[in-house]
């Protein structure tokens, strides 16, 4: 019998875990933020629009949809799209970063069924996240987060994408989410969007990563992870979930302009599948786009191959290859062996993320924002 | 906690759940616990909808035709269903006898 994994490699005949982005527009401006958002595009999925992709996944039987952005709260139809998506059986995980839930918004998320709400934040203090996400960022999130609390919202999601200097906080970041009855979820750091930029000084170090995978051993348990740890499994026993790219397999991403994408980290031309405009809309892309066709054909473990740890790791991720210019056969640039540092010294160039909603530069550099943003 | 599907009795499936057929099976996603599950043998996806129709399981899997070195596998996923809340008991065994 084939084991779960290699039919999962095959692909399914719906995604699992689809991400939506619904805008591009954000009010804040994170350095690491995997979609470049911050202004609307004007060809962004209207309202029938959105409600029409609802109703095909309906159809698909997605069980539920990653909503996002941007900050997904800004579009003005919000609630009218959740609710169709609620209602009708597609249960909805919206990450936001809580600038607008106040006591009504808290009520009216509370009341609805089929929802979960994802805060993110990046550190356990305000100076550690507001580095990444802006000066005020945290209070923002925190009013949320007691908002929430307030209105008898349940177990919310405390979302943390782990960074250099974050990750000696997760176990006050378990104690916050605890103090509210709710669940940490952390994220590996990928260099798509904005964070192609940050990525190599927030990326954890190799002793860090370490600590992480022993961590997550201990802890993995209490944590929500997305299975997005699995290059961490050639240190030894696996971390639990799933030891695979799910890209254009069991994952995909449908943008706001909605444009399908193989994975929510990898926002450009190359692993663009198509558009929910298209003749035959979403499922038409995920059943016959040639680059999902492509991404189920079984993978060559390439430069890996003479590697002991290749099944423990599966080579990887492969936005974070592709971003840091490595090749998409070869090791990742994480890779606990030390295989991808010598990888990413042989790189000369890396492909540049061919999306940015970034809003204008200027307020970027005027953001408490300790890294160099080397942009073009 | 095992739970012995031959101690269940009448069984079906939560209606809360959905079945979404797959090649190598199904999908089966809990709305309320939102856990997700795999149903990896085609037949066990048939097993879990005519669960309602029957008594138990075994009366289930004779109705279908289950070959017997199935039988122990499919028993053993009905308890793993079970205690994921997939499968649940229920209380109308008069009418289905």
């Amino acid at each position: 019998m084939t084991t779960l994994a290699d039919q999962m490699k095959r692909g399914l005949d719906a995604p699992i875990c689809l991400t939506w982005e619904l805008t591009y527009a954000c009010n804040l401006d994170c350095v690491h933020c995997l979609s470049s958002s911050g202004r609307r595009d004007p060809r962004e999925l209207t309202t029938d629009e959105a409600i029409a992709v609802i109703d095909e996944l309906r159809r698909m039987q997605v069980f539920y949809v990653n909503i996002g952005g941007g900050e997904p709260m800004l579009r003005r139809d919000f609630f009218t799209i959740i609710d169709h998506a609620t209602t009708s059986g597609v249960g909805v995980k919206f990450s936001t970063n809580g600038t607008y839930i106040d006591t009504d918004a808290a009520r009216r998320l509370a009341a609805m069924d089929y929802l979960d709400v994802q805060i993110s934040i990046d550190g356990a203090d305000a100076a550690t996240n507001d580095l990444v996400r802006g000066q005020g960022s945290w209070d923002t999130a925190r009013r949320a987060m007691d908002a929430l609390a307030a209105a008898d919202f349940g177990e919310f999601k405390i979302s943390v994408v782990v960074t250099r200097e974050n990750v000696t906080q997760l176990d006050d970041l378990l104690t916050i989410a605890d103090s509210y009855g709710a669940q940490l979820r952390i994220t590996r750091l990928r260099p798509a969007g904005r964070g192609a930029d940050t990525w190599h000084q927030l990326h954890p170090t190799d002793a860090q990563q370490r600590d992480l995978y022993h961590w997550l051993l201990e802890r993995g348990d209490r944590v929500l992870t997305g299975d997005s740890f699995f290059h961490l499994n050639a240190l030894g026993d696996p971390l639990p979930g799933l030891n695979l790219c799910g890209a254009g397999r069991v994952v995909c991403l449908i943008d706001p302009v909605g444009d399908v994408y193989a994975c929510p980290f990898v926002i450009h031309d190359e692993f663009r599948a198509g558009n929910v405009r298209d003749p035959g809309g979403f499922a038409a892309v995920w059943n016959s786009s040639e680059l999902f066709a492509e991404l189920r054909e079984p993978g060559s473990a390439g430069a890996c191959a003479s590697c002991g740890a290749y099944d423990a790791c599966q080579g990887g991720c492969m936005a974070a290859k592709f971003f840091t210019g490595l090749p998409l056969d070869g090791p990742d640039p994480e890779c606990v062996s030390g295989h991808g540092a010598a990888a990413l010294a042989a790189a000369t160039t890396a492909p540049r993320p061919d999306q940015d909603h970034s809003r204008a530069r200027a307020h970027a550099a005027a953001a408490a924002v300790p890294v160099t943003l080397g942009r073009r | 906690m095992t739970v012995h599907t031959a101690t269940m009795g009448a069984l079906r499936l939560h209606p809360n759940v959905a079945l979404r057929p797959e090649p190598f099976g199904a999908l089966a996603y809990h709305y309320d616990t939102r856990r997700l599950v795999f149903l990896r043998h085609p037949q066990l996806v048939d097993v879990v909808h005519a669960l309602h129709e029957h008594t138990d399981l075994d009366t289930t899997m004779d109705a279908l035709d289950i070959a017997e070195t199935l039988r122990g596998p499919f028993q053993r996923a009905i308890a793993n269903l079970a205690e994921a809340g997939i499968v649940i008991t229920r209380d109308d065994e008069k009418d289905s006898s």
